[in-house]
């Protein structure tokens, strides 16, 4: 029950997380699984409210989940009794989260040095403030702010969005964290910035090992950002289809990954216009407080089957290697064992 | 004044200049462009490049701090040419609306929260058209269906009832009120989801088709561009540097800006593409640099271009200009762009 799979540095497992009390309780996420390898990059993409920043921030561990369970490196994190487990501050030290708006994420009244210091003098990661100093420098030139002199003594609203976010980052890595959780860390920042940042990232995770949540709504993005990785779309809450990024991207299989994927613009003229369209049998987004029977989709779904999709709820079933898919259709075309 | 009636609105060297503690911001620095009827223009940009002070400024709807310091917008009605930088109050709030429709960013920030849908569109009616109360009630209903929304629902219900994309709906359909022949559209997709952004975006689309009106929409996003414009211009530290059909910016960009947007972006079908990112940070438009405003990050920066700032010229086509004094080494590099483009050409003709 206290172990983790050895296979994943960063597990959750059956997660879910109600708000809101009696007749306005939601499940904003329900039923969650899944694994993050040492070292790989899994993406969580969906739409607003699917509850992707709501599982980003149970995996963070800045909030308890309601019930199931997130595994740091094969132990629990939450004992049985929703208590802090033994090696909580290990884990809450080694998980990090990067948050996605760079104005409000860092303290308007302190300089850069200080906004970096702190953790490192605090956590003691360095024993003064001469070490503090040279870790910092250290630390700016990582995510690229250099000449190190122009940003060591400026305040953040000096900064650009771009820059701000770098800052995010080096306080992320200022306690030598092994998952980072990054939450629409870049969808707040200008085109001709992102992929700085974005590559200045996946730099990390190539030479300081870093392992990635990654969280976003912008597909292109999480293509780029987890080619060599996976995707898990999220609608309403739960996890509908989890595998490779190439495979996810080219061939999706859940009807509401091929419906993004078809709606999606892309920066091609030619080749955004002849995109061929999945018609959705409606436009709305169930509310969390009437959710449809059966599975969340089928009012929407072309693939619709009264009598199975509106009755029976799919589960996230193996379909091949490493690939989940939870759509009663799709399973069984796919030849998954039901 | 004579034009032909299929030019709604044409812009000649404007400038718009903000005041703040610092110094001037000069947000607009000597934008000429026309727009045309049933045609969509992109306007496309990083923030602060001064493409939204631009949308604004057309419409003379600029904040206190900003002033027009030079440039004429004219409006084309009938063939005869309105000034629209010399309207008196009274005439400027019929021009906006009637004749010039403009829907904001942020579909929540522009109603009144505590007003129905139904007392909005009829305020709107009221500050700027002659309609009598049934006729308006009546053109809302329509135009709600035609932007596909339950009518019924929709009127009696408060903006906070709605959600974004159905929000961004009812601000199109009010815009449509009056029937203007120009619309600007300020991010007209941003903070949507993607679906919901499909839906408006073909609406945008069959608006475009069946009403024809000139569409200006501002954009930092390069795919709604892709999917909605007809043209597209780039805008970079107040002035555009390129300017042409869609095909053109998009498979054989000449501006190193445009050049660089374009390979900084992914696309989400296909295969890996390594990206590429613009080096540096668009400049301060209190002190912009001297020559060119992008040569600090260009990759084919002479020196010319610190001394001496490129006009706007036609290149390739009537239809095409930009603002360079390296187009062919910047076209050099679009070579696999313009291979693309060929392969899809090649697609259609077989």
């Amino acid at each position: 029950m206290n172990a983790g799979s050895g296979e994943y540095l960063i597990e959750a497992r059956n997660l879910v997380r109600m708000f809101g009390a009696r007749r306005e309780r939601v499940t904003a996420v329900d039923d969650v699984s899944f694994g993050i390898r040492q070292g790989e990059v899994v993406c969580l993409v969906g739409e607003s409210g699917c509850g992707k920043t709501t599982t980003g921030k149970m995996i963070t561990g800045l909030l308890k989940p309601t019930s199931g369970q997130v595994f740091y490196a094969g132990k629990s994190v939450w004992t049985p009794r929703g208590d802090k487990g033994e090696d909580f501050k290990t884990y809450r030290l080694g998980v990090q989260i990067i948050h996605q708006d760079p104005y409000a994420s860092l303290n308007p009244s302190h300089t850069i040095y200080k906004i970096l210091s702190t953790p490192l003098l605090h956590h003691k990661f360095v024993a003064n403030t001469y070490e503090a100093l040279d870790r910092v420098i250290e630390l700016l030139n990582i995510v690229g702010l250099s000449p190190v002199e122009d940003f060591l003594y400026k305040y953040p609203h000096q900064l650009s969005g771009g820059q701000r976010q770098r800052v995010s980052v080096a306080r992320a890595l200022t306690v030598n964290p092994r998952v980072i959780v990054a939450d629409e860390a870049v969808s707040m920042v200008d085109v001709s910035i992102r992929v700085g940042l974005l590559n200045m990232m996946a730099d990390l995770k190539r030479n300081l090992g870093v392992t990635y949540l990654f969280i976003t709504h912008d597909l292109a993005v999480a293509k780029f950002f987890a080619w060599e990785g996976r995707i898990a779309v999220m609608y309403v809450g739960s996890i509908v289809e989890f595998a490779s990024t190439p495979q996810l991207i080219n061939d999706p299989l859940h009807p509401y990954s091929k419906a993004l994927l078809a709606a999606v613009p892309e920066a091609d003229p030619e080749l955004t216009r002849s995109k061929k369209r999945v018609e959705l049998r409606s436009q709305d987004i169930p509310s969390l407080l009437a959710l449809p029977s059966g599975c969340r989709f089928h009012p929407r779904c072309p693939y619709f089957e009264p009598g199975l999709c509106d009755v029976k709820r799919p589960e996230l079933l193996p379909v091949g290697e490493n690939r989940y898919v939870a759509c009663h259709i799709a399973a069984r075309e796919a030849g998954a064992p039901t | 004044m004579e034009k032909q009636s299929s030019v709604p609105l044409t812009v000649e060297d404007l400038w718009v200049e903000y005041q703040i503690e610092r110094g001037v911001v000069k947000a607009v620095r000597g934008v000429s462009l026309s727009l045309v009827k049933g045609e969509s223009l992109a306007l496309i940009g990083e923030s602060g490049c001064g493409k939204t002070t631009l949308g604004v400024a057309l419409i003379r709807l600029l904040v206190q701090a900003a002033r027009i310091t030079r440039g004429e917008i004219t409006y084309w009605r009938d063939n005869k040419g309105i000034d629209v930088l010399s309207l008196k109050e009274r005439e400027l709030r019929r021009f906006r609306w009637r004749e010039c429709a403009m829907v904001f960013q942020s579909a929540l920030n522009a109603f009144n929260p505590v007003l129905r849908i139904w007392d909005q569109i009829l305020d709107t009616s009221k500050a700027h058209g002659g309609m009598s109360t049934s006729q308006v009630r009546e053109r809302a209903m329509q135009l709600l269906e035609y932007v596909q929304l339950d009518p019924k629902r929709v009127i009696d219900a408060y903006p906070h009832e709605l959600s974004g994309g159905m929000r961004q709906r009812v601000l199109l359909a009010m815009s449509l009120l009056l029937d203007p022949q120009v619309l600007i559209l300020d991010e007209p997709t941003t903070a949507l989801d993607i679906l919901t952004q499909r839906t408006i975006i073909d609406l945008l689309r069959r608006l475009k088709e069946e009403i024809g009106f000139a569409m200006l929409f501002i954009s930092h996003d390069l795919a709604t561009a892709a999917e909605l414009a007809d043209r597209v211009a780039t805008m970079y530290a107040g002035s555009i540097v390129e300017l042409g059909p869609v095909d053109d910016i998009f498979y054989r960009p000449a501006h190193p800006y445009t050049l660089g947007l374009i390979r900084a972006v992914p696309t989400v079908t296909g295969e890996f593409e390594a990206l590429v990112s613009i080096p540096g940070a668009p400049p301060d438009l209190v002190d912009p640099p001297p020559g060119c405003k992008f040569h600090p990050r260009c990759p084919y920066v002479t020196e010319q271009c610190r001394v001496e700032e490129p006009q706007l010229k036609t290149h390739y086509s009537e239809t095409h200009s930009v603002a360079c004094f390296n187009v062919q080494r910047v076209q050099q590099d679009t070579l696999d762009l313009q291979e693309r483009y060929a392969k899809y050409a090649g697609g259609k003709a077989s």
